[in-house]
């Protein structure tokens, strides 16, 4: 069977969101795999969000939020940034690859990139294959 | 002298220990004389570093017997498994007592590797073993006078309420020995418990609430530094010199006992109140404190801490929400 994988995506309010809703409202293509999650802020994303979505079944996730100095908040895309970069590495040592954690920044009028994002995240995962995470931890010491 | 107190039955309590160092234990006894206070109010019905009763006794009691068993210590074996699950059947209210019952403890940093891993290192690699045959220990072996048994190794590390329901949690590596008796003496004189399910013992505020060194609201710093590598002052904020402390992600009730001692919290006493997961909330605010917007600088600075795994959840990776390392 095709393996079709879940992307949890979250995306801020005054950017991202807008610029998905743009490559919606301009009827663009792109894949179906992701789940989206609107936030106030890239910088609203607990770690916590991150890994409840890889424990609940998630394959991959993704973050979006306002490019560098376009924040409504002013810095919360720089804290979501540091978190990230952390993220990563505490990933990679519970095992996860972590290209499985992806972080970009869209516009509101990138509606276009956004699609692609998508597009080329789902292939990523695609080559990974499905996340054990879920697998794993419900099995625990059996 | 005291009067005797006729029409109160004295308790009966039991303690036992799981996946442990054996430090819980000694934390009960290290209420020194308050310790006759605790014999004349309850009887110590199981308790195998000090006394001599046996599993078969325990199997014989009647259920909800023992009013209150402290159990200490992960669980990683089948035996563990086996004595918390008669326990729990025998016992009025079952407390998770230290890290390792609460959260899995040092102990449970296993849940980084394998069984098959520990039990290469240790019956094989390691260097004081000569083992040529590879011989691994079994559950099962057969001798002349019939078959002998060993629990089962189990991959994974479990805190105790991943295993039978727990009534309430006592943190701590170990618990501070005044902590318990405040529970103790709660129970004993018939006060009303906290509702099942609460940590007691502890507070409700975070150690950096209780902790006297001098900190601002903005910490910012440009790398981290492990304890041996920076000369403390001895005054500021350990995280504001750079140095990791669990205190803003760790609830207190030890009384800042590593702070006080210039070393920095390492978080044994579990997340505060309402946090899900104690190593997010950790890398949170850590992250939070770095001092650049540039992403390469960010980088570095990420760079420079090594173990965020590790010293994110070093008593409670069990506990957390991924439970383990993907293997
Ligand atoms: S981080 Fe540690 S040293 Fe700083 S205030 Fe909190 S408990 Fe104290
Ligand atoms: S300061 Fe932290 S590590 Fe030390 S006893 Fe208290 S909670 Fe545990
Ligand atoms: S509002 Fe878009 S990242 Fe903060």
């Amino acid at each position: 069977m095709e393996f079709k994988p879940t992307i949890v995506a979250f995306l801020c309010n005054w950017c991202s969101y807008t610029g998905a809703d743009l490559a919606g409202t301009s009827r663009m293509k792109y894949k179906p795999n992701i789940r989206v999650i609107r936030v106030m802020c890239s910088g609203r994303v607990d770690p916590t969000f991150v890994y409840k979505s890889f424990r609940e079944g998630a394959d991959g996730v993704l973050i979006c939020g306002c490019h560098p100095g376009d924040c409504h908040y002013q810095e919360g895309n720089y804290k979501c940034l540091r978190r990230f970069k952390l993220m990563k590495k505490y990933i990679t040592q519970m095992g996860i690859e972590p290209e499985r954690l992806h972080l970009e920044w869209i516009s509101a009028s990138e509606g276009k990139q956004f699609a692609e994002l998508v597009d080329s995240m789902t292939e990523r995962i695609k080559e990974l294959g499905p996340s054990q995470v879920k697998q794993v931890a419900e099995t625990l010491a059996i | 002298m005291k009067e005797e107190t006729v029409q109160k039955p004295k308790l009966k309590l039991a303690v036992y220990w799981g996946a442990a160092c054996g430090g819980c234990c000694v934390s009960v006894l290290d209420v020194h004389e308050k310790l006759l206070d605790v014999i004349a109010a309850a009887d110590l019905v199981f308790w195998p570093i000090a006394l001599d009763t046996k599993y078969k006794d325990v199997e014989a009691m009647p259920d909800k017997y023992i009013d209150v068993t402290l159990y200490n210590g992960a669980v990683r074996n089948s035996e563990n498994e086996h004595i918390a699950k008669l326990l729990r059947k025998k016992s009025k209210v079952l407390v998770a007592y230290g890290s390792c019952a609460h959260l899995g403890g040092i102990p449970g940093l296993a849940n980084f590797t394998t069984k098959e891993a520990i039990f290469k290192r240790v019956y094989e690699t390691s260097e004081s073993t000569v083992n040529p045959d590879k011989i691994l220990p079994q559950t099962h072996f057969e001798v002349d006078e019939g078959i002998l048994e060993l629990p089962e190794f189990y991959n994974d590390v479990r805190s105790l309420n991943q295993v039978v329901d727990v009534d309430y949690y006592l943190p701590g590596c170990p618990p501070q020995s005044e902590r318990l008796l405040e529970v103790f003496m709660l129970i004993a004189t018939g006060a009303t418990l906290p509702p099942p399910g609460s940590v007691v013992g502890a507070s409700e505020k975070t150690q950096c609430d209780e902790c006297k060194r001098v900190k601002t609201e903005n910490k910012k710093v440009k790398r981290f530094y492990r304890p041996i590598d920076i000369k403390d002052d001895g005054v500021t904020c350990f995280l504001e010199q750079g140095v990791i402390c669990m205190g803003p992600a760790t609830r207190a009730g030890c009384g800042v006992r590593c702070i006080e001692g210039n070393a920095p919290c390492r978080g044994c006493y579990g997340p505060a109140e309402a946090v899900i997961d104690p190593g997010a909330k950790m890398l949170s605010a850590i992250a939070t404190m770095i001092d650049s917007n540039d992403e390469k600088e960010i980088e570095k600075a990420v760079e420079t801490i090594d173990d965020p795994a590790g010293t994110f959840y070093r008593f409670s990776l069990p506990a957390s929400i991924l439970r383990r390392a993907l293997v």
